[in-house]
């Protein structure tokens, strides 16, 4: 009989934790333009390395090159910039907001803001993204309006959502921007539904899902992917991989995988790996993975490798699981950043313009937050009618709520 | 008037609803090519195609997820779940999703959707093809809860629930499917056929969610019931002597309080009969609403016969299923007391 020494339970755990010294030297960073760019139609088998790597465009000296290049001209490529300014400013206005007590609670998608907002651009009117609570540059950079994103923290008299849900759970079926859940990974799937609808219709509009890497670990994220991959459903699922979920490092979700793009491949979905904070390479994929999708070749997967380099949410506190340093040590760097570092080396941009558009920025966030404070912020100011809590439960209030609603005082 | 099964009755619901409308979508376990384990969707998809009727994945989840997705987009699909036994993945997007989609949205999105799935036991089904899970739902705000108990119901109401702008949980039980059965299973089953709520009108009609519907008058004692449970009451009924008045409830979310009001105030008298388990079980609610409501005109404490707090049993199916003895005797007490 052999012997067998005693079995023992693998537990993931992150190279470093608060005190160490952040180590990313096992995120393994090809060189810009260094990943093919394969035509449209390509079989997903062919592409399985695809899911190993990491598409980039900008190199360190801020140059666009390779093959994923050219898919943004000098004025849209400074729209993205100012698209991403814009995420950050709204996002620093409205953490001081939360901290000021005129909400409950904010979340910000600092070091994120090139993924929705490039992706956004590469969408047309019409599409449909089903999003997370961190994706507020698809509502930002598609042209929502500011004001109505503030209403809606402050869950005040012209809040879109009346008051009923969390801050920052937008909803916008006119944006493109299904409502938010609280629940993780819902989402996945009903994008996927919404697809199918659109080829049952024989529509040409398509959906877009989104999921966090954590996220990736429900169940619902799994069947996202059957029906995707079953009925070939005009849908790109979006993995923004943020190496954090809370303060669980993304390890636990990923496990042995090598990638959360190679999860894609036992479906038979073509998968790319892209670098979250490259604004050029994020638009230049999304535009690949969206134009396959729309000529009916089938839904596409792509992991966004990025770094999550605020709190999880104004209730929580990284330096208890991570290093402070950690996100200065990201090699990816900064999309901002990044951007503008190439926009100045192609003679687009200079310091001074930047600058002075930080400011500009500054004043229209300020100034739109003090047009949706006129409405009220969530202690203070004009309130909604208690009534309306009864109000689109159903289409029409049944007997019950009507009970409910007189017995409430309205 | 054509004569149809409950089974008949479901698909000739499909194909009206989804002759009237393109948006009405078929989806679930097996019942595209096959038409369903049940035979209830067999040959919409020879009929309206293989995007309107189609085979899904084995994935309650996403059968559900997708079909709110569908809903988002401006489909009307209407699913099904092959055993309510087995809707328990798919729970998180009926009540964290489907159920609230309008209110969270504040009606930028709807969700017109109808989750079909046999339920109830009497049928040797076990743990997992027995259950009544009703009470899942009804404790949910946003949902619809129908459970029709014959063939002209099934219809009607189907195609009411599909037409509804709502989430609809559609409860089918499926020991009522080929027959009536008023758990006298000793006894040889009565088809639809002989019936008469085997007469379905063809084409196009609905009955109203929301209203329940009075099977037997009578002024002793209000009985509560719905699905199976409404022949075990109308049974047991006869055979205890009691002149019981037999509510079908059709509707359990929104609840037709009106009715069981007006009944209980000339009864004076209630008892609650459902399959599902006692404890927190949908007649609790029932219960507690006709005390409330009906308080002075009670002359005896209200009564439930009900499945009993355990798993439902394979061996043991006649004593866990509340029969028309147990019903009886409830009957007579409640008379005594």
């Amino acid at each position: 009989m052999a012997e067998h020494k005693p079995l023992r339970l693998n537990v993931p755990e992150p190279e470093v934790r608060p005190g160490g010294k952040p180590d990313f030297s096992n995120v393994k960073i090809p060189k810009a333009g260094s990943v093919e760019r394969p035509p449209i139609d390509v079989p997903p088998e062919d592409i399985r390395d695809m899911a190993y790597s990491i598409i980039r465009v900008m190199n360190r000296k801020g140059e666009a090159v390779g093959p994923w290049a050219g898919t943004l001209t000098a004025q849209e490529t400074l729209d993205g910039l100012r698209a991403m300014m814009r995420v950050r400013a709204f996002d620093r206005r409205m953490l001081m907001a939360q901290r000021q007590g005129k909400t409950s609670f904010y979340m910000q998608c600092l070091g994120e803001e090139a993924i929705a907002c490039a992706f956004r651009k590469a969408l047309e009117d019409g599409d449909m993204n089903f999003p997370t609570y961190r994706q507020q540059g698809l509502l930002l950079a598609g042209g929502y309006p500011m004001v109505d994103m503030m209403c809606q923290i402050y869950s005040n008299t012209r809040d879109p959502n009346k008051g009923r849900q969390l801050p920052v759970m937008y909803s916008s079926k006119k944006f493109g921007f299904f409502s938010i859940s609280g629940n993780l990974a819902t989402q996945f799937p009903q994008a996927v539904g919404w697809a199918m609808a659109s080829a049952i219709k024989n529509d040409t509009r398509i959906a877009a899902a989104w999921i966090g890497d954590g996220s990736t670990a429900e169940s619902d994220f799994h069947a996202g992917l059957v029906f995707a991959s079953t009925y070939k459903a005009p849908v790109v699922l979006n993995i923004v991989n943020n190496q954090w979920a809370i303060s669980t490092f993304q390890g636990i979700a990923r496990g042995g995988s090598g990638t959360f793009a190679a999860r894609g491949h036992g479906f038979g979905i073509p998968s790319l790996r892209v670098d979250g904070n490259d604004y050029l390479a994020v638009h230049a994929v999304a535009k690949w993975a969206i134009e396959r999708a729309r000529r009916n070749l089938g839904p596409v997967l792509v992991e966004y490798v990025t770094y999550r380099a605020a709190a999880h949410s104004t209730s929580d506190d990284p330096s208890a699981y991570r290093p402070k340093e950690e996100t200065d040590a990201w090699p990816l760097g900064d999309p901002v950043e990044r951007l503008k570092n190439h926009l100045v080396a192609v003679g687009a941009w200079t310091q001074e313009r930047h600058s002075q558009a930080e400011a500009e920025i500054d004043a229209e966030v300020l100034a739109a937050q003090k047009e949706a404070e006129a409405f009220g912020t969530l202690h203070s100011g004009p309130k909604a009618s208690p009534r309306d809590i009864f109000e689109e439960v159903y289409d029409t209030m049944p007997p019950h709520l009507r009970r409910q609603r007189q017995e409430a005082g309205y | 008037m054509p004569r149809m099964t409950m089974i008949e009755a479901i698909r000739d619901a499909h194909m009206v609803a989804m002759e009237k409308d393109d948006n009405v979508v078929v989806f679930g376990e097996d019942v595209g090519y096959f038409g369903g384990v049940f035979r209830c969707t067999q040959g919409l998809q020879e009929r309206f195609g293989r995007d309107r009727c189609f085979d899904s994945p084995i994935s309650e989840c996403g059968i559900v997820g997708t079909a709110i997705g569908m809903a988002a987009y401006g489909l009307r699909p209407c699913v099904e779940i092959q055993f309510a036994d087995y809707v328990y993945p798919a729970y998180d997007q009926i009540v964290s999703e489907a159920a609230r989609l309008r209110h969270r949205s504040a009606g930028d999105f709807t969700c017109p959707l109808t989750i079909r799935m046999p339920t109830g036991g009497g049928i040797f089904g076990g743990q997992t093809h027995s259950q009544s899970p009703e009470a899942l739902f009804t404790h949910v705000s946003g949902l619809k809860v129908v459970v029709p108990s014959n063939p002209y119901d099934a219809k009607g109401l189907l195609i009411a629930s599909i037409e509804d702008d709502n989430p609809v949980i559609f409860l089918e039980p499926k020991r009522l499917y080929n027959g009536p059965f008023d758990g006298h299973h000793d006894k040889p089953i009565i088809p639809w056929s002989k019936h008469a709520l085997g007469e379905v009108p063809a084409g196009h009609f609905t009955e109203p969610l929301g209203k329940a519907v009075v099977r037997r008058e009578g002024g002793a004692v209000t009985v509560l019931a719905y699905g199976t449970m409404v022949y075990v009451a109308e049974a047991a009924a006869e055979e205890s002597g009691v002149d019981a008045e037999v509510i079908d409830l059709r509707t359990l979310l929104p609840v037709d309080l009106d009715t069981i009001v007006a009944s209980v105030k000339k009864t004076g008298r209630c008892l609650i009969v459902h399959e599902a388990t006692l404890t927190s079980g949908f007649g609790a609610e029932l219960a507690a609403l006709v005390q409330e409501h009906c308080f002075y005109h009670l002359e005896a404490p209200i009564r439930r016969v009900t499945g009993w707090d355990t798993p439902y049993p394979h061996a043991q199916e006649w004593t866990y299923f509340p029969g028309p003895a147990r019903v009886g005797a409830a009957l007579g007490e409640l008379m005594e007391g």
